[in-house]
């Protein structure tokens, strides 16, 4: 299957995973590696000031000829801090990537779409390559486009919610309409809502959730590879079209029965 | 104790105020809560304070000091 490829970046696998809500860092690289994803996102936040120096660091369990690390700026409420973030994890080592999270509000977790725009202008315009987070609406998606988004992200449903893709006929337009990858992020609770992202024409899928809360996370990340993998051909090679009437396979003619 | 020569100054660091000895480097505070400076980044009063200069870079009075790290999340 020919790679995902996003600004500079070339990936073998169409997944992207998240790092949070595993039980512990084991678990959430072999997740990583079950799913055959080369690309995982993390967060920033401050350091313990107490305790800093006796944890593990979430770095010492990444192997990053392996994995290309995605630092993502969830947890901001406005395009200033969004900003900050990403100039961190620059300052961090990570390169130019970022996963550009504006979140409107603590409750629904749903995109600020107007400070991701301007956030989104700002960063390209200093060297980043954006994957933009936001609503599922394709108007936003080719205004982030404008801005000099590298990737474009919608939603398939708000944040840890597992619901899937709650607009399939949303994200086709925005497929359809876009010049730019666009990776279904968010909402994806199983492997199938990972297949029906794939073959609306999506580039990829980053999911979180769906794999750290599952009862068994490695064998979920399994299905989320072959998922990803199904769907991608099944759009690669176009579905029939839909039909009211039945239709039968087998030929009228030459039947021997009744 | 505060503002005396030789004495401490306040800071806010990651969200406490906290004293440390005037004339402190940010190296100086980062040594005191992280193993490897490679693993974080810093702020100091909103503007990023690069790795190598974190010797050089002396703290004053008020200052809003940020040590970040990476964590697991989605």
């Amino acid at each position: 299957m020919e790679p995902l490829r996003i600004g500079k970046g070339t990936f073998a696998s169409r997944l992207i995973l998240g790092s949070g809500k595993y039980k512990d860092y084991d678990q959430m690289v072999a997740c990583w590696e079950a799913s055959g994803t080369e690309c995982v996102t993390v967060a920033l936040r401050r350091v313990d000031l107490k305790h800093e120096k006796e944890q593990k660091n979430l770095l010492d369990f990444v192997d990053r000829k392996r994995f290309t690390i995605l630092p993502n700026t969830a947890g901001c409420f406005n395009a200033g801090d969004a900003l900050r973030t990403a100039r961190l994890a620059r300052e961090l080592g990570l390169g130019e990537l970022v996963k550009l999270e504006v979140i409107a509000d603590e409750e629904t977790l749903l995109p600020h779409t107007a400070a991701t725009i301007d956030a989104t202008r700002i960063l390209a315009r200093e060297g980043f390559s954006v994957w933009a987070y936001t609503n599922d609406d394709p108007v936003a998606a080719r205004a982030l486009e404008e801005a000099g988004a590298a990737a474009v992200m919608p939603l398939g449903a708000p944040i840890g919610s597992g619901l899937g893709i709650l607009n399939p006929r949303n994200i086709a337009t925005i497929v359809h309409r876009a010049k730019v990858p666009i990776i279904v992020d968010a909402g994806v609770g199983t492997a199938s809502d990972v297949t029906v992202a794939m073959e609306l024409g999506v580039d990829g899928v980053l999911l979180n959730t769906g794999i750290a809360k599952a009862k068994d996370p490695v064998a979920m990340a399994r299905a989320m590879k072959h998922a990803c993998e199904a769907g991608r051909l099944a759009f690669l090679a176009g579905r029939m079209p839909k039909r009211e009437a039945a239709a039968p396979s087998s030929p009228r003619e030459g039947r021997f029965t009744g | 104790m505060r503002g005396g020569l030789g004495g401490s100054i306040r800071v806010k660091l990651n969200g406490e105020e906290t004293d440390v000895e005037r004339g402190s480097t940010i190296g100086e505070i980062v040594d005191r809560v992280v193993r490897d400076r490679s693993r974080i980044a810093v702020e100091r009063n909103r503007e990023i304070v690069p790795r190598a200069s974190y010797d050089a870079a002396p703290v004053a009075e008020g200052d809003v000091i940020e040590v970040v790290s990476l964590v697991g999340g989605g």
